[in-house]
């Protein structure tokens, strides 16, 4: 992949040759945190307001014990791909920064910016077509979902740390969170508020998506599935 | 204030048998954790050192931290204790009053520089030169000051002393300020609690009479053998959180069962305190055992952090009383708006210009 100047924009007219924009990695990368997401924040809503009680003995019963487990380990798994993310910046190279850096210093950016919401706004009846991520959804996804990502990751394991005691590595690594707030309850209240912008993502995420491929002249959907994006008139 | 005697003289002279003194080392030493051989050097160390004089000063306070270390578990500890600390000056059980009082404490100040310790129960408060709480007749502040600067280490007793409690709840009219935030120099532990476990605090003077230095502290200055786990971890009611199990409502059967209070705000998971392990009143019971949730009362903020019998707290910071929950259904409710309207107004326009298929494709954008 080597187009890895932000918002590279093709031509308006015509129809350009289809380009590889997401390798292997970033690919796979992208459906497992899917997965995560759901399981997490399925998991994660019903830790905070748990399901109705069941009858029986304790000694059979492990409901929130299971509800917090799979939270818990698809939050390590999550933490992993996170990293995995990073990672893939220097591996697969291309576009794939851009997730984490939008280029605010270019005049493309407040350009493009304004164009796709003016687009948005139906005020323009066709959008611009970017090899990458266009200014809107870069910026939208690093504010509406890597940051609150890294906010419930960093609370998530402050909040571990909690539970595996203060000689854990949990604690040493995450416990300086715990010493900004004083009290922990407001741990849980910031995770569960960065639980519900990453929910608003999703549904974001995935409206705009299917909107996109339907109306803005390229591919969206399959393009994560297959690595390139095609367009058409 | 005989200042060479020992402790366990002093105990003695109290009429208190030495079997009884022992069995006090034996059950500080178990709060304490201190293993098989802590009774022993315990009851050395009251043998043989010198009492350390102890003022206790009284903020702005409710004085539920005198009441709670008065109802010392084993009945020894009040006296013990008492002995240990009383007779120097504690304006609440003290037989002297006004002038005579006042000048034990410049007398200690004076006697044991750097070498006593200092018990603070309640904080102080700064606004309007500290006029919300005077001491004989002078702002608390000073008081507090002029003793904490010779100190050898000062005890912050209760909620209060070590992170502001109820009188600091939001506005704070009087800025009542925490031991901690106004001391340099001179150590500093807080031990936290409406009021605390008194076995914590007879622990806490008992460790710094042992072993001559301050307890283990975590980042919050709380000794680490009493607060280093959440009440949560060692809560009889834990095996039914796990399960699922919880009180919906104070009358149905889950609480006649004793399920987890977790859903009627119980704060056990947040707050950290021995309450769970060591009990109230000598172990007859702490507030889940009775039915109740946690309060958290422990805890920094804990004021400022209701309802108590909600699992979400309350965020003011938009002005109206709200939650997570609340504000993101408002979130999804403008969220869902603005879809419905994108879509709505999309459809509109696509079916609009499906009439004139030849005009959209030579259509050209207009230059920006």
């Amino acid at each position: 992949m080597k187009h890895f100047i932000p918002y590279h924009q093709l031509p308006d007219e015509g129809i350009p040759d289809s380009v590889a924009v997401y390798g292997p990695g970033i690919r796979s990368w992208h459906w497992m945190s899917a997965l995560m997401v759901v399981v997490l924040c399925l998991t994660g809503y019903f830790i905070g307001v748990p399901p109705p009680s069941v009858l029986g003995d304790t000694s059979s019963l492990y409901v929130m014990g299971w509800i917090r487990f799979f939270h818990l380990s698809s939050g390590y798994l999550l933490t992993i791909l996170a990293v995995m993310r990073v990672w893939l910046i220097f591996v697969e190279k291309g576009i794939t920064y851009h997730l984490f850096v939008p280029a605010i210093w270019r005049a493309e950016w407040l350009d493009g910016f304004m164009r796709q919401i003016r687009w948005n706004l139906l005020m323009v009846s066709r959008p611009r077509r970017y090899v990458g991520l266009n200014p809107l959804a870069g910026t939208a996804m690093l504010l509406l979902f890597v940051l609150p990502t890294c906010v419930t990751i960093i609370t998530g394991f402050a909040m571990y740390a909690e539970v595996s005691g203060h000689d854990s590595w949990q604690y040493w690594l995450f416990g300086w969170v715990t010493s900004i707030f004083g009290n922990t309850m407001d741990l849980h209240v910031i995770h569960r508020l960065a639980m519900w912008l990453i929910v608003f993502f999703s549904f974001i995420h995935v409206y705009i998506s299917v909107r996109e491929d339907i109306l803005s002249r390229q591919t969206m959907i399959s393009s994560m599935l297959s690595g390139e994006r095609q367009f058409r008139r | 204030m005989g200042g060479k005697t020992t402790f366990y003289e002093v105990v003695r002279q109290r009429g208190i048998s030495r079997r009884d003194f022992l069995g006090f080392c034996a059950m500080t030493a178990t709060y304490l954790g201190l293993g098989p051989d802590g009774a022993g050097i315990l009851a050395h160390a009251m043998q043989t050192k010198p009492r350390i004089p102890v003022l206790w000063l009284h903020g702005l306070e409710c004085t539920c931290c005198s009441e709670s270390f008065l109802r010392s578990g084993h009945p020894l500890a009040t006296d013990i204790v008492m002995s240990m600390i009383s007779l120097d000056y504690d304006d609440t059980i003290m037989a002297a009053a006004g002038d005579q009082a006042e000048a034990i404490i410049s007398d200690i100040i004076r006697d044991y520089r750097g070498a006593y310790i200092l018990a603070v129960e309640g904080n102080i408060p700064l606004a309007n030169d500290g006029m919300a709480c005077i001491v004989g007749g002078r702002p608390f502040k000073h008081q507090f000051d002029e003793a904490a600067k010779h100190a050898k280490a000062i005890i912050a007793w209760g909620t209060c002393a070590s992170s502001g409690c109820v009188q600091a709840a939001k506005p704070n009219p009087t800025k009542a300020t925490p031991v901690h935030k106004l001391v340099q120099h001179v150590p500093v532990i807080n031990v936290p609690g409406c009021p605390p476990i008194a076995e914590v605090m007879t622990g806490v003077i008992s460790y710094i009479l042992t072993y001559d230095r301050m307890p283990e502290l975590d980042n919050q200055l709380r000794p680490k053998m009493f607060y280093s786990q959440r009440v949560h971890d060692k809560c009889y009611r834990r095996a039914h959180f796990d399960a699922g199990q919880f009180v919906e409502q104070w009358d149905d059967e889950g609480a006649r069962q004793g399920w987890c209070l977790y859903k009627m705000g119980c704060r056990g998971p947040t707050t950290y305190n021995a309450c769970a392990s060591i009990g109230w009143n000598e172990n007859t019971s702490f507030p889940i055992k009775s039915g109740h949730g946690c309060i958290g009362c422990s805890e920094e903020g804990f004021w400022d952090r209701g309802p108590f019998y909600e699992r979400l707290p309350d965020m003011h910071q938009w002005g109206v009383e709200s939650n997570a929950d609340k504000v993101a259904a408002i979130g999804a409710a403008a969220l869902g708006v603005a879809v419905t309207a994108q879509l709505g107004a999309t459809v509109v326009q696509r079916v609009f210009r499906k009439r004139k298929p030849e005009e959209q494709a030579e259509h050209k954008e207009p230059t920006e």
